[in-house]
Parts: structure tokens; C-alpha cells; sequence
């Protein structure tokens, strides 16, 4: 699926943005929740206001175990091992969702990347992402 | 009827008004091939289409990026009843073009990621949202006539 040269460029990407993934995070997850209202179902329990501390420590931690799972695609299903029983028996967020995160995952990395968000870019972190999702829903059933 | 608040119809208005279309339309077709591969089966007769490089300097490609941009202007001006004003090219997109109306969806997502990039940070949250519930509703309309 993601050939070796992607697997590169996505690990080399998401190290560069290990620094700011508290920005990056809480902006995908805000534009998740305020172009697609159904999944704001999900933060009952959170205050997801713009700028909010939940949002960006929230956001934070999935930038962060999505650069963890891209230090070396192949072993995935490894790496993801827990959030996938977590996903699964505890959140069971419907997996349409992740989709949807995905979309804003990309819109926020091209509001930040600008120019440098190329075609090719866009299309391995594409790949990545929707990898990654796949993985995370594996225990669903 | 689809409801717009003012907020929403000034962010559309707005957006288009400053549009660089020469510039936007050619990279949000170019990218949804490149992205996408599957939708070159829709572009046969454009010539090369071999890799990235290819396509982003095909001038075909450029060229039809732009009528299809400008193909937005009607709903722009239109808001309030997109479904018909677009009911005629739904018509053609599926009996002439025998386009997947799913890929409608793909190249939306493409043009929103392509002024993202050229509006940086000041494509908000808020402006996101505007944005995509007006190329939905477009999308919608555009697959609205298929049988």
C-alpha cells in the first residue's frame, strides 16, 4: 500500500511536527467538530471551546500516537496494540468518524504547511491515515 | 430549502470573490488525479497523465480545472436553490460524462484542501465548516439526477 519512498516522507513529516503537536491537534479536532457537529457526541465529557485546555491536550495526544505509529509503518498493528482495545471495547466511536477526523487532519496540515503540503504529500498522508484508521478499528469486530 | 445564515453567505461570497481561479483550478483538478488515481479514468483524451509532474503541467488538465471552478459560480449566485440551478448539469454529468457521482465528493475535498493551503491559517474553523456545507450541497445537487 504506502511504498517505501512515502513511508519516509511521512515519517520524516510527522517528526518535524512532533513539536507542535498540541497546535496541529486541537486545530484538526476543532475543525472535526465544528464542520461535522455529530461527532462533537463523542466530548460530552470535555470542553471543546476553541483554545480550550481538554482540546489541545486531547488533540495532542493523538498527533502524538499517530507520529509514533508513523517512526515505522510496517509494525502498525504493533504499535496501535492498545489503542486498538481501547477503541474498540471502551470509546467504540463509529469508525465512519475516523474518516471525518482524517479530512481535518489534512485540512490543518495544509493550512500549516501551506505550499509545502504538495500533491504527493497529500496523497502518502492520505494513504497513512486511512492505514492507520483501519488498524485502530481492527478489534471492532 | 437549504437555510444560510448571513455569516455563511458572506464567507462563501467572499471566498470566491478572491479567488485566483487560473491559479486554484488547475491544482484542485491536478490534485484529485494525483490523489486519486482512479478519477484519470475519467480523462483519457487529456494526454499525459504518467506521474505527479506529468499532470500538474498538463495544460488540458489546467485548462478544464478552471471551467470546472468557474462551474461554482452559479451556486455562488444561486444559494438558495442550488439543486435546480444545477439540474441540468447533473443530468449531463450522468448520462453524457457517466462520471461516479462519489468522485464529486473527492474533488471537493481536494479544492478545499488547496485553498486551505493558500489561505493558511485564516481558513478557520468556522470558514472550513461554511465552506464544505456549500460544496455538500453542491455535490448533492450534482448527483441528484442520476437513475
Amino acid at each position: 500500500m504506502l511504498r517505501d519512498k512515502e513511508k519516509k516522507l511521512i515519517r520524516e513529516l510527522w517528526e518535524r511536527l512532533i513539536p507542535v503537536a498540541e497546535d496541529i491537534g486541537s486545530d484538526a479536532l476543532l475543525r472535526m467538530l465544528v464542520t461535522f457537529p455529530g461527532t462533537k457526541t463523542y466530548f460530552s465529557h470535555l470542553d471543546i471551546r476553541p483554545r480550550s485546555a481538554h482540546l489541545r491536550s486531547h488533540g495532542k495526544k493523538i498527533v502524538l500516537a499517530i507520529a509514533e505509529g508513523a517512526k515505522d509503518i510496517s509494525q502498525l498493528t504493533v504499535t496501535l496494540a492498545p489503542l486498538q482495545i481501547l477503541h474498540a471495547y471502551q470509546l467504540r466511536i463509529t469508525p465512519s468518524n475516523f474518516k471525518l477526523f482524517s479530512h481535518c487532519m489534512l485540512v490543518a496540515l495544509a493550512c500549516f504547511l501551506g505550499e509545502d503540503f504538495t500533491p504527493v504529500t497529500h496523497a502518502a498522508m492520505d494513504k497513512y491515515l486511512s492505514a492507520f484508521a483501519a488498524v485502530l478499528a481492527e478489534k471492532y469486530r | 430549502m437549504v437555510e444560510w445564515s448571513d455569516q455563511e453567505r458572506s464567507i462563501i461570497t467572499s471566498i470566491f470573490a478572491s479567488l485566483d481561479y487560473e491559479d486554484i483550478g488547475p491544482k484542485a483538478l491536478s490534485r484529485c488525479l494525483i490523489v486519486y488515481p482512479w478519477t484519470q479514468r475519467y480523462f483519457g483524451g487529456f494526454g499525459n497523465l504518467y506521474n505527479a509532474e506529468a499532470i500538474k503541467t498538463n495544460p488540458m488538465i489546467g485548462a478544464h480545472g478552471i471551467k470546472v471552478l468557474h462551474g461554482l459560480d452559479r451556486a455562488v449566485k444561486n444559494m438558495d436553490d442550488i439543486k435546480n440551478t444545477y439540474a441540468e448539469l447533473s443530468v449531463m454529468h450522468s448520462e453524457k460524462l457517466h462520471i461516479d457521482p462519489d468522485n464529486f465528493r473527492l474533488l471537493a475535498d481536494c479544492l478545499t484542501i488547496v485553498i486551505a493551503a493558500k489561505m493558511g491559517t485564516a481558513f478557520t474553523a468556522d470558514i472550513q465548516a461554511a465552506f464544505q456545507k456549500f460544496l455538500s450541497v453542491v455535490v448533492n445537487a450534482l448527483g441528484r439526477q442520476y437513475h
